[in-house]
């Protein structure tokens, strides 16, 4: 059923929901994420498939077919990715974050349409058809399974160290009361701001994994779509904490796949689960409260002999 | 030369009139809930199919019922109306089940965002299984007697042009007239002012909701017939489009505000029209372009009202 190529997707979908999580951490909807993802995914689609030296001593650039681009480039390729979307995101956040509530998202909803059209017609990111013959890292899909898994153990660990930092605890005094927060010395630009760098490079470097992955890059991988998908996996997986997110991400990724014996229904299927969830579980299905409940039953049966 | 200018000014008006009758629906749901429909891109998709088929088309081979063709076969003026009204109607479904529950129980706003998006996944994709992927075209003759362009001077216009204008017009006229005029209009801008005096005043406040959604529904058919009939219902996913960037003229125009509607809807659509054909491939992202600096010029659109910071 779960093959591991759709393992490692499941991995991308729940580092995505934890970047749209960061800046809703701190009571801010940004739906940005899809556009640094997007513009991730293109710097390592041109960096693999354009600078030889990249892709190792010898093999130059014809071995895309036989798995041969080194690990070390690729961990390249993600760290470069994540500057970039981060830089950027430094950029835009000023202004950006300026806006509240629906005017963000829509804003955000903005750039991710100009970001995704602009893949569209530059002259170097291929068009429609966008960049294809990606060199592959591993053999087969499993191997990507360590970055995959390794990036989100760091971002978990990341977001989980959050929830006891002062950074992370100012975020959690924003989203309760942006007003309040300020009124207690919090420098609630910067934290925001913050909140959607960090977003953006995590987006950014998931981007660049997941070019490899995908061994094709194009325009189709950050839209209004994307927008949706990511958001609702952070809805129903619960956004009052970051298991909450991943566990949404793994779930809704998985959830077409699985449903595809179903054919053109699994879709409606889909847009069911998004329409419901909300109504059946408000506060998402990973919740501080289950957590507790989980935590002491932990500490209760480790009691028992 | 005043030909090519004489027909861009024109398609950008047509278009921006579209634009301006999904901004519409947005904006009064906007201002009676605070909320956003993000059903209404699935609901224009809804207005050009239904119209489609109330004009006798037939479903395509990749449908659930390939070649079947409703008992029906309405002309273009009784479709259109039809259309939009069924459209009103799915508005409503959609009320009830995406926003109701929520707002019996005081959730917050952010997850009817979430839970209006499943219902226009959930209804784009119901069309997809009944009318499949596939483009439809309207039959040529579907405005009958009337010729199929017209001249002006020196330039020649489609004459559907002519009638997207005229039906967009009256629209948005019926509508303002109806919110500054009548009872029930006024009602409405009541409830949007203050929701609980409103009650006070024995306003029925769910009424009055059901009937921005109602006609909210009504804006996006009609607008998704305009379109099919004028350009052509290219898969069911078409009216996502529309309703991305009538949320872009909504906030253009001012959350809540009907005239930054009509004025951003315009706007957008003359902006549209007059980018060079040689770089029309960039002309989807303007409208988000123009909107980003409007936001970051003015952060509450071009008409809209400052919020009031909460003490």
């Amino acid at each position: 059923m779960i093959d591991h190529a759709l393992l490692v997707q499941m991995l991308l979908g729940a580092l995505l929901a934890l970047s749209v999580y960061l800046p809703l951490a701190a009571g801010q909807l940004s739906l940005a994420t899809p556009a640094f993802y997007a513009i991730g995914g293109t710097l390592a689609a041109l960096l693999s498939t354009r600078v030889p030296l990249l892709a190792g001593p010898g093999t130059g650039l014809s071995g895309a077919d036989s798995a041969s681009f080194p690990l070390l480039s690729l961990l390249l390729e993600m760290l470069l990715a994540g500057a970039l979307a981060g830089g950027l995101a430094l950029i835009l956040g000023r202004p950006v974050l300026r806006l509240r509530g629906i005017y963000l998202a829509i804003a955000t909803i903005a750039l991710v349409e100009i970001v995704r059209v602009a893949i569209l017609n530059l002259p170097f990111t291929g068009g429609a058809v966008g960049i294809f013959g990606i060199p592959q890292v591993f053999e087969t899909a499993s191997g990507y399974l360590f970055p995959a898994l390794g990036l989100l153990l760091l971002a978990g660990w990341g977001c989980q160290r959050l929830e006891t930092r002062p950074l992370g605890l100012a975020m959690a005094a924003i989203r309760d009361d942006e007003l309040a927060a300020r009124c207690i010395g919090i420098n609630t630009t910067r934290v925001k701001l913050i909140a959607f760098v960090l977003s953006a490079v995590l987006a950014g470097s998931t981007g660049a994994l997941a070019a490899h992955v995908f061994n094709t890059w194009n325009a189709r991988q950050g839209s209004f779509d994307a927008c949706v998908a990511t958001l609702a996996f952070v809805i129903l997986g619960g956004s009052r904490t970051w298991l909450g997110p991943v566990f949404g991400g793994l779930l809704l990724t998985a959830l077409p796949e699985l449903l595809r014996p179903l054919g053109d229904a699994r879709l409606v299927l889909f847009g069911l689960v998004i329409l419901l969830g909300p109504l059946l579980a408000p506060q998402g299905l990973i919740t501080p409260a289950l957590l507790e409940r989980i935590g002491r039953w932990g500490r209760w049966s480790r009691r028992l002999p | 030369m005043t030909d090519a200018l004489v027909q861009n000014l024109l398609n950008g008006v047509a278009s921006g009139g579209v634009y301006a009758l999904v901004a519409l629906g947005y904006t009064l749901i906007f201002s009676v809930l605070g909320v956003i429909n993000f059903a209404q891109g699935a609901l224009f998709s809804l207005g050009g199919y239904l119209t489609y088929l109330l004009m006798g088309g037939r479903i395509g081979v990749n449908g659930a019922l390939p070649g079947v063709t409703l008992p029906v076969s309405l002309p273009f003026w009784l479709a259109l109306p039809l259309a939009a009204a069924l459209s009103g109607l799915a508005a409503l479904v959609v009320e009830r089940i995406a926003f109701a529950p929520l707002r019996r129980r005081r959730a917050e706003p952010l997850l009817s965002l979430i839970t209006s998006l499943g219902a226009g996944v959930v209804l784009v994709n119901l069309l997809q299984i009944l009318m499949g992927a596939e483009g439809y075209a309207f039959p040529a003759s579907a405005l009958a007697s009337l010729p199929v362009s017209l001249a002006i001077g020196e330039a020649r216009i489609r004459t559907l042009q002519v009638v997207l204008l005229i039906v967009c017009a009256l629209a948005v006229l019926a509508l303002t007239l109806w919110l500054d005029h009548s009872r029930s209009g006024r009602a409405l801008r009541a409830v949007a002012e203050d929701a609980t005096t409103a009650r006070l005043l024995g306003i029925n406040s769910d009424r009055m909701v059901r009937l921005a959604f109602w006609i909210s529904g009504v804006l996006a058919g009609l607008g998704g017939g305009l379109i099919g009939v004028s350009v052509s219902l290219a898969g069911p996913y078409f009216g996502m489009t529309f309703g991305l960037k009538g949320l872009a003229v909504l906030v253009l125009g001012g959350l809540g505000s009907v005239p930054g509607a009509i004025a951003g809807g315009l706007l957008m659509g003359l902006v549209e029209a007059f980018v060079p054909s040689h770089l029309s491939g960039w002309r989807d992202a303007v409208a988000f372009a123009i909107l980003l600096v409007v936001l970051l010029l003015r952060p509450d659109g071009l008409l809209g009202r400052r919020a009031v910071e909460k003490v």
